[in-house]
């Protein structure tokens, strides 16, 4: 079979099981546009900003577990995608992003949309190419999806001169079965030794805490995590990244960690003596200040980047491997050992554990006439019986919806956890919305992030993609508020939202239904009509408390048992 | 502590920068770095000198190896190793100092590779405690031009760094 690159570009595509791919044309990506016109396996998605068609990708990709792909053009293509990209990148999001260049001849002449997008991306991406002849598209494309998708996964970007995807010049194509690249071997299974040492060491503990995060979701390895925790009994928590991997509504889960974290957790990391980190990093989001990290802790640290392993936190039992295969071989492991912590002992952790629960951190008062944030995101559990795909983006907002959406299961909680990246939310929701057709899907956001990518309204019609926005509207930036007024003595610099759109009729004008929702006792009712609206996207504008915090909260330069309560709570 | 790292990666345009880039990306520092491909021409070798505390050269070594682009890297300082890089000095050369520099090359084993009026080029080769050692003794006041090539290194005894 003789084909030209571009028609080689959408063969590899059918070939890697792609189905959907985010985009939007350009000079450089004519012929690849045209090769896509022909053919009808891929479906292509025409987003309004190429920002959010990486985010789209994302979504779609943290949703189902493939590799979201995305189709931009040079220049400014390129460079709009390059936010969307980073953020895949800090959350190891499987990506693949074909930019297109100017032509081979052209490039380095400073040609009209001309970037050095290898260049540009290089410190963001977790490989790149760019395609130096027709003859290697194939094998390029083979080995850009084998990068992004195993080991730790990440984008890559693959960037194509137009000149190789000319309908003008055909070559034979046959892509490779396998793929060989001396210079990358992920790591799989952990050390048997290592993984000796920690079964060892997990059950001599007195005060264990497991602690996972975002790996054991893109490790896929949620069902180990379950039966692992529940065999030893031990106490859990998760980082924003791994929400949904252990569900939050069993007892053994005391949850979330971390700067907003519950205290509980945050005390229970303090005072642990053996800590089973799976598949987290050791964010400075997590361990607040390094030096008063979980003093007294043996840790044990599997992670299938080595990079991870004692960069932030020197680890006493690290384990380089999959966490799947890893969890499988430790619960292995521990069901033959005749050795169980001393059950006393486990019994007077949990008891004390119980003692730090009954202060209940995450309680606010409810008010009978401003509506409370964390309330709608209570309400919306409920409405969606706890089973929607929450895609959220970045603030406060954010902190609630991780702190009150208690997530079940892997894979529902779609969020920028590493970058931050407002704008986020709405294409990261489209993207799960074209993935799951059948599933439930909101946008929780507020009024700042949504204005970042608002232009995907129109992709959300055009594509049919009925999500209901969540909008927490308080009329501020609210955790850049939230730090002014602890750190600035509420000089509230440049926070405020002003002159803002009447959400209701900028939905409309899009071709969606728009609410807007003042009163706490509309909340409910609100949110069940949107729910009943099936296939249609519905913006739900909730004007909510101005001053409301998110609580707990551990600031800079703090440790994990020096948490900031929620003031009506420490008046209790 | 100063470290020696060599690094084989795959020859093809832009590892360099990937290289380059982490160490900029990272705040990790260089003193120098060398690249050159090797006997095997799809292979580049590319020889760091840097330094940082215990941690940092553990991060560096992980970082470097969790590129795509990187085979297999060696940290020489671990063994026993051999370091040798080139220094070509312009040095002033009049009246009796000329004589003096003469002397000085045959003691460090230099080249005076071209000579004027007033001044010698001189070859050295060695590692980086001889180089200085050689201008140190010259004198600032008689150095007219360094250039240096950076380190390279190679493990001693029969073990390799080969993919």
């Amino acid at each position: 079979m003789e084909l030209s690159g571009g028609e080689i570009l959408m063969e590899s595509l059918k070939e890697e099981g792609v189905e959907l791919i985010f985009g939007y044309p350009g000079g450089a990506v004519l012929h690849i546009y045209d090769a896509l016109y022909q053919q009808n396996s891929v479906k292509h998605i025409l987003v309004r900003h190429e920002q959010a068609a990486t985010h789209a990708a994302d979504g779609y990709a943290r949703a189902t577990g493939k590799p979201g792909v995305v189709l931009v053009t040079s220049g400014p293509g390129a460079t709009n995608a390059v936010t969307g990209i980073a953020t895949a990148f800090m959350d190891s999001i499987p990506m693949v992003v074909i930019s297109g260049q100017v032509q081979s001849r052209f490039i380095g002449s400073d040609a009209f949309q001309e970037v050095d997008c290898v260049g540009i991306t290089r410190p963001c991406v977790k490989h790149n190419f760019l395609v130096d002849s027709l003859e290697n598209m194939a094998d390029t494309i083979k080995k850009a999806f084998h990068v992004a998708t195993t080991g730790r996964p990440g984008p890559v970007v693959i960037d194509v001169p137009k000149d190789f995807t000319a309908p003008g010049e055909k070559i034979p194509f046959d892509y490779p079965k396998t793929v060989e690249m001396r210079s990358y071997s992920p790591p799989t299974h952990g050390h048997p030794g290592q993984i000796r040492k920690a079964v060892d060491l997990i059950l001599s503990a007195k005060q264990p805490m497991i602690y996972s995060g975002g790996g054991v979701i893109l490790g896929n390895a949620s069902e180990q995590l379950r039966a692992f925790t529940r065999e030893l009994g031990y106490p859990i928590t998760q980082t924003l990244m791994g929400l949904g991997a252990y569900p939050a509504s069993d007892k053994q889960n005391i949850g979330m960690l971390g700067m907003h974290g519950t205290y509980e957790a945050n005390i229970a990391m303090h005072e642990c003596d053996v800590l089973i980190a799976i598949g987290a990093r050791f964010d400075d989001r997590v361990t607040g200040e390094v030096e008063s990290f979980c003093p007294n802790a043996k840790i044990i640290h599997v992670d299938i980047d080595p990079a991870s392993i004692s960069k932030n936190v020197t680890v006493d039992v690290p384990i380089v491997g999959d966490v799947g295969p890893v969890l499988d071989a430790m619960l292995e492991q521990i069901k033959a050992s005749e050795k169980r912590a001393d059950p006393a002992d486990i019994a007077t952790w949990w008891s004390k554990i119980k003692t730090w629960q009954s202060g209940d951190c995450m309680k606010y008062d409810l008010s009978d006439t401003l509506i409370k944030p964390q309330a709608v995101v209570e309400s919306l559990w409920r409405a969606t019986k706890g089973e929607a795909y929450i895609a959220s983006d970045v603030g406060q907002h954010q902190m609630w919806a991780a702190q009150y959406y208690g997530f079940d299961k892997p894979n529902r909680w779609i969020n920028s956890g590493g970058l931050g990246t407002m704008g986020f939310g709405l294409p990261a929701a489209m993207g799960v919305a074209l993935a799951k057709p059948d599933a439930t899907v909101a946008c929780i956001t507020g009024e700042a992030s949504i204005q970042m990518c608002i232009q995907e309204l129109s992709t959300c019609l055009q594509y049919n993609t009925p999500i209901k926005i969540i909008n927490l509207n308080n009329r501020y930036m609210g955790m850049v508020r939230q730090w002014q007024e602890f750190s600035y003595e509420k000089r509230y610099s440049h926070s405020y939202m002003d002159a803002l759109p009447d959400f209701v009729k900028l939905a409309e004008s899009y071709g969606h239904v728009g609410m807007n929702i003042e009163n706490p006792s509309d909340v409910d009712a609100a949110l069940d009509e949107a729910f009943a609206m099936k296939d249609r996207l519905v913006f739900m504008n909730f004007v909510t408390d101005q001053s409301e915090n998110v609580y707990p909260m551990i600031e800079a330069g703090k440790g994990h048992h020096e948490m900031r309560l929620n003031p009506a709570r420490e008046l209790a | 502590m100063r470290h020696v790292i060599s690094i084989l990666m795959e020859n093809e345009a832009g590892a360099l920068s990937r290289v380059a880039g982490l160490f900029s990306a990272r705040g990790y520092n260089i003193e120098s770095l060398t690249v050159a491909p090797t006997d095997d021409p799809t292979l580049s070798r590319m020889t760091i000198v840097t330094s940082g505390t215990e941690r940092i050269i553990e991060q560096i070594i992980k970082q470097l190896n969790k590129l795509v682009s990187v085979a297999k890297l060696t940290d020489l300082t671990e063994v026993p190793f051999i370091e040798r890089e080139i220094m070509l000095v312009k040095v002033r050369a009049v009246d009796a100092g000329r004589e003096e520099l003469k002397r000085l090359c045959d003691i460090f084993r230099g080249k005076i590779l071209d000579v004027t009026d007033v001044s010698y080029v001189v070859e050295l080769t060695g590692d980086d405690h001889k180089l200085r050692a050689f201008l140190d003794t010259v004198g600032a006041d008689n150095v007219i031009e360094v250039a240096r090539s950076g380190a390279t290194g190679i493990a001693r005894g029969d073990k390799s760094l080969k993919v």
